[in-house]
């Protein structure tokens, strides 16, 4: 008993333990500066930021950026545009994946490799490499600065990985429970919606917030297809303060304020949603 | 899985055994399908053929306003190829994709390392650091390391002058190498949770007993890290670097909000910002097109491995 605490003692003592401790404190610090930095500047005023020594504290700060920053009456526009796309592409999207998913996990059926190899391979196309043609496509189809626009060409690009991530969980629910329902009298869609459908809930949130994300935060083909600023979603509402700070004298008070509005919400909500989303990643797309 | 190996059960034959549905192939699975396959051949598919349609037609300025294309064979991309600036542009995204990647991955190692070395509470908070880095939307953290960088207040400037150096009123994004410092420095930034995650998730499967196996012996820690742990995450390390590397090709977002805050855009060009100045900004669809489909070929050739390591799981 008593060897064992002195051991524990020993490596609780190691001065190896204690160095990798100030290093990974270090390290911490390092990545959480310029968040907390946002945060910091968004409630100070712009004489204090653009004083020659920077306040570390947000001693004396106040809300008046915020204000500032809804007051100007754009943000709540591009707030309704980002929600309405977005709402949008997870809607279809989990119907449609869901829908694939089933598919290629219930049956066997001629052409369902090749389009498992489609998917994987249409996941990993860059935006970049397909934005001047979307752009064409849409402004054919009157699409532009539309929000049926957009959420055509995300839904398209968050399908594929999202068929990939409901097909493990579809996998993962034994055809067994199924088909035991079905001995006890249930009809194949009644056993399906009874037995095999609240067992999928863990994968539809995964998925859907994975949507959720990718949707919320999308830049390129925003840029590309909402060209009116009328029809602004979050990232392009923010980049326009960017843009803006290049030409004149920028107020970082109110950048930062803008800043934080768009990102607080999706880290609340990445925090909260985090251990589901990551499992969901992990068996969808680095499990070893 | 075990059923779905076995075809016969998974039909919808239960109900009425022995009829010729049975032989007929299935229509449901094609049937659900549909939408999937819809939505992205009207917005992946139709774009791609477009795209390399119009690769192979004279598509510029005179044609947005009306002219009928022309078709002039491969002759964009013999222009596109001649040309310089696209071998500078080629040359720089390339270069920046595989010096992001690499510093991404050993610095995410070495974090993951770290999670594991240090105690419950040190961990706790280096991941809850790591979550808010990559909880932050992209374009919320460019703003952001934009007003870090600035040129006349941002605190980096201040931090350098004050540990001596003079730094006062440099401007980061306006000499090219500095400016892909910067951009390294955020991308850097932004991918090590990702990667940290990865692999501290691979290194908790080394169990205990090998890694005090190996201590008795007398292994150095080098020849611990090197002997046991490299091998044992290995795997998991080949797909997060190969990710990381198809990734860093596709940094428009970064690129273009670093360019917005007032950098030369002509020296600082990566693949994404050059397609979008030919496309949206010169107007010229077939040259961008072109362009569009070296990325895609170069993107589908490094995805290769990764699609096997996947489809492998698959079956």
């Amino acid at each position: 008993m008593s060897t064992t605490t002195a051991a524990r003692n020993r490596r609780r003592f190691r001065p190896g333990r204690a160095a990798a401790t100030v290093v990974a404190v270090l390290v911490s610090l390092a990545w959480v500066f310029p968040v907390y930095w946002m945060l910091n500047s968004s409630f100070l005023p712009n004489t204090v930021l653009t004083s020659t020594t920077p306040r570390f504290l947000p001693v004396g700060g106040s809300l008046d950026n915020f204000v500032a920053v809804i007051a100007q009456g754009t943000f709540w526009p591009a707030l309704g545009m980002s929600l309405a796309i977005t709402l949008t592409t997870v809607a279809f999207c989990l119907v449609f994946a869901f829908l694939a998913a089933l598919a290629i996990s219930r049956f066997r059926f001629r052409g369902r490799a090749s389009f498992v190899l489609a998917v994987l391979f249409i996941q990993m196309l860059p935006a970049e490499g397909l934005f001047i043609a979307q752009y064409k496509l849409m402004s054919s189809i009157n699409l532009l600065n539309s929000v049926a626009g957009v959420s055509i060409l995300y839904i398209a690009a968050v399908v594929p990985f999202t068929i990939w991530m409901l097909r493990g969980f579809v996998a993962g629910v034994p055809i067994e429970l199924e088909e035991a329902a079905m001995v006890d009298g249930l009809s194949r869609t009644q056993a399906f919606f009874r037995i095999t459908f609240p067992l999928l809930a863990p994968g539809l949130v995964a998925s859907g917030v994975y949507a959720f994300l990718q949707a919320w935060n999308e830049f390129t083909v925003a840029l590309v297809i909402l060209q009116k600023e009328e029809y602004r979603t979050l990232p392009l509402w923010l980049r326009g303060f960017v843009q803006a700070s290049a030409t004149r004298a920028t107020d970082w008070g109110q950048v930062m304020a803008a800043s934080t509005l768009v990102a607080v919400p999706v880290i609340i909500f990445f925090l909260v949603v985090q251990g589901r989303l990551t499992s969901g990643l992990v068996a969808g797309a680095v499990k070893g | 899985m075990t059923a779905l190996s076995s075809p016969a059960r998974v039909q919808p034959a239960a109900s009425d055994p022995g009829t010729v549905r049975r032989r007929r192939p299935p229509v449901a699975p094609y049937l659900l399908l549909v939408p999937a396959i819809a939505v992205l051949l009207l917005a992946l598919g139709y774009p791609l053929v477009w795209q390399f349609w119009t690769s192979t037609q004279k598509f510029g300025l005179a044609q947005q306003f009306g002219r009928p294309p022309e078709f002039v064979g491969l002759a964009n991309y013999a222009q596109l190829f001649s040309d310089p600036q696209t071998w500078a542009v080629v040359g720089r995204s390339i270069a920046f994709c595989l010096v992001n990647a690499a510093v991404t991955v050993v610095i995410g190692v070495l974090v993951a390392l770290l999670m594991q070395a240090v105690g419950t509470l040190t961990r706790l908070v280096l991941q809850v650091a790591m979550l808010l880095a990559w909880a932050m939307p992209v374009i919320a953290s460019m703003t952001v390391w934009i007003w870090l960088f600035d040129w006349r207040r941002g605190i980096v400037n201040w931090l350098l002058t004050g540990l001596g150096l003079d730094f006062t009123n440099h401007n980061w994004l306006e000499q090219p190498l500095s400016f892909y410092f910067v951009a390294t420095v955020i991308v850097v930034w932004m991918s090590v949770p990702f990667v940290a995650f990865s692999v501290y998730a691979g290194l908790t499967q080394i169990s205990d007993e090998v890694m005090e196996a190996a201590a008795l012996d007398g292994a150095s820690p080098r020849q611990r890290f090197f002997s046991i742990i490299l091998p044992m995450i290995r795997p998991v390390l080949m797909i997060v670097a190969l990710l990381q590397v198809i990734w860093d090709l596709r940094v428009f977002a970064q690129i273009k909000m670093l360019q917005d805050a007032g950098a030369p855009t002509a020296s600082t060009d990566l693949l994404g910002t050059y397609i979008y100045r030919l496309g949206v900004g010169a107007s010229d669809f077939g040259m961008a097109s072109a362009l569009s489909i070296f990325v895609l070929l170069l993107t589908v050739a490094l995805s290769f491995f990764y699609v096997v390591h996947l489809m492998k799981e698959d079956s």
